[in-house]
């Protein structure tokens, strides 16, 4: 496989002063689901615009297709279509105007039958005549997508797409972004939900402060991230781990008077079940459980620690 | 150059005009003939005739001046600065379009529709009074060349203003009183001679001074110094259109 983004030693300082990138590398893959995973502020959206020449970067270079995102901005702009985060569209137009427009200012005559298509593929085209201030928030934000694909691009960024939506729309979405993987588009969607990275990305790339942390193929990131804490209370406290449950990799709380186990979320079963059995064979008494997950933001500072001193 | 990306812009910006083409049309024809009630009736039964031409015909160049100038600079700044105030700029600048042809399309379409509204002034002044166009073709010139000039410095505030009150800024504070002291109701020659030295700073009376050369073959200025006048604003727009375009002034951060 070849990379279809390559983005090497890339600074953005905004006016002001302010370094939003602070040197980025990353290759994408042609073809590939690559998520930008990292939390409000990171520079997500930063990056994307300095990719899609919204912003001018300050450092560094990028090329998409081999085009520099600067010196062949022609070349490497007709590969990208981008949803922005921000609905920004229109309120008077009608839905099908703005996407002719769309493929017109992409250097595109008139293609009705894939506009045709497109509409259809977002559920559209009975709206095709709908001005957009008609048109609901979730029904937007595909307007937004019908204009990114009208140009037919090969590579897609969707800033942050499903923020905001709801469940239903969240699920059309990937939907349709599994079909354009399938239709060989290489896709980069910035999000800071985990879950969504780990539901439709190849490969995930943390990035916070302006850095990328790590990319990494999806299955070995949340293997590493999805490690789950139970919180079991005791109705009476104990001075040791009892020898019947030696097997169990558990720790004892404060005062004894918990036991914290620690699991996998992605192996063949958690094992909950079978050392709640023991610890009743072992005459504890259970008060309460809970359960706790590493948050983002626990797993961004584990990252920096591990990178960094 | 990418023609489709042009045309697509000035399809879409005509659209907007279209949309609203009654209030568009209606309000430039409603305000002449408002004019000639208030300056040809009343101002015109005391000044019958100015160098020859009743006062009537003689203001009407510089009536559809006014409204080109100003439309063309509304229409371009508006143009431009509603998808900066909407957000849907991020399109124009993520397209593989350079800004060039943003400018023609942008400004293509706003110097249309100031033309597509000067003649009908010109239609409906035909009603009032006895019209003749001594030079038709140098009355066209002068009357594109003044759309398009005014299209691109509207352009130009479109870019630069940060909100409503400076899109307005400009045409009310320097446009306004530089096209009202500008000839367009009477003859420099009409004036004290300290102001008519004054008025010869101000480049809107080179302007209307030519296109009034076009249509009765007389002129306050030399019809070169005219030319020259609209060429160099021109020429000024254009170089800070250019500058725009190196810097990315105010469009891309
Ligand atoms: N135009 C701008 N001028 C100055 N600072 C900006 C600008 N845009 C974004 N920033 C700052 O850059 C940082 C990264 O922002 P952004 O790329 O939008 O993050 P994300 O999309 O990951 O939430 C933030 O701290 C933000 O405040
Ligand atoms: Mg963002």
């Amino acid at each position: 496989m070849t990379a279809i983004v390559e983005v090497s030693g890339l600074t953005k300082t905004y006016k002001g002063g302010f370094q939003a990138l602070k040197g980025v590398d990353l290759a994408i893959e042609e073809g590939e689901i690559l998520a930008l995973l990292g939390p409000n502020g990171a520079g997500k959206t930063t990056l994307i615009s300095a990719l899609c020449g919204i912003v001018q970067p300050t450092g560094g270079t990028a090329r998409v297709g081999g085009f520099d995102v600067v010196e062949d901005y022609r070349g490497a702009r007709a590969m990208i279509g981008l949803v922005p985060q921000e609905v920004a569209l229109e309120p008077f137009e009608k839905v099908i105007n703005t996407v002719r427009f769309s493929r017109g200012l992409f250097g595109y005559g008139k293609d009705e039958a894939l506009i045709e298509r497109i509409l259809r593929q977002l559920s559209l085209w009975d709206k095709r005549h709908a001005r957009i201030r008609e048109l609901s928030g979730g029904m937007k934000r595909r307007v937004l997508i019908a204009k990114a694909l009208c140009h037919e691009p090969r590579v897609l960024f969707l800033d942050e797409p499903t923020a905001g939506v709801d469940v239903e729309l969240r699920r059309d979405m990937w939907d349709v972004v599994a079909e354009l993987k399938a239709q060989g588009v290489t896709i980069i969607l910035t999000t800071h939900y985990i879950e969504e990275a780990e539901a439709i990305a190849d490969r995930v790339a943390v990035i916070n402060g302006g850095q990328i942390l790590l990319v990494e193929e999806k299955a070995a990131l949340m293997r590493r991230m999805g490690c789950k804490e139970l919180t079991i209370e005791l109705t009476e406290p104990v001075a040791a781990l009892p020898e019947a449950l030696a097997r169990w990799d558990l720790r004892l709380g404060a005062g004894g008077e918990t036991l914290i186990y620690a699991y996998s979320t992605q192996g063949e079963g958690t094992g909950i079940t079978r050392l709640l059995q023991d610890l009743s064979a072992a005459g504890l008494g259970l008060r309460d459980l809970a359960t706790t997950q590493s948050s983002l933001e626990d797993i961004f500072v584990g990252l920096i620690k591990e990178g960094g001193a | 150059m990418n023609w489709h990306a042009i045309w697509a812009i000035y399809v879409y910006e005509m659209k907007r005009f279209f949309r609203t083409l009654m209030e568009s049309l209606l309000s430039p024809v409603i305000s002449t003939t408002l004019y000639f009630v208030v300056f040809g009736a009343a101002i015109g039964s005391r000044i019958s005739e100015v160098e020859g031409v009743s006062y009537g015909a003689f203001i009407v160049p510089g009536l559809i001046m006014l409204s080109v100038m100003t439309q063309g600079i509304s229409n371009a700044s508006f143009g431009i600065y509603f998808p900066k105030f909407i957000g849907t700029i991020f399109e124009l600048l993520s397209a593989p379009v350079n800004f060039l042809e943003v400018v023609i399309g942008y400004v293509g379409a706003a110097a249309t529709k100031a033309l597509m509204i000067g003649v009908v002034i010109l239609l409906t002044a035909w009603f009032f009074v006895d019209l003749r166009i001594a030079h038709p073709g140098a009355m066209l010139a002068f009357l594109i060349l003044t759309c398009v000039s005014f299209s691109l410095f509207g352009f130009i505030i479109g870019i630069w203003a940060e909100n409503f009150q400076q899109l307005q800024l400009i045409p009310l504070l320097v446009i306004t009183p530089l096209v009202f002291l500008g000839g367009a109701f009477y003859s420099i020659s009409m004036l004290p001679p300290a102001w008519q030295t004054v008025t010869l700073f101000n480049p809107v009376v080179y302007l209307v001074s030519g296109f009034r050369w076009a249509f009765f073959g007389m002129a306050d200025v030399p019809v070169a110094a005219s030319l020259a006048a609209i060429a160099i604003f021109t020429g000024l727009c254009l170089l800070a259109v250019y500058a725009i375009f190196r810097t990315g002034y105010r469009i891309r951060s």
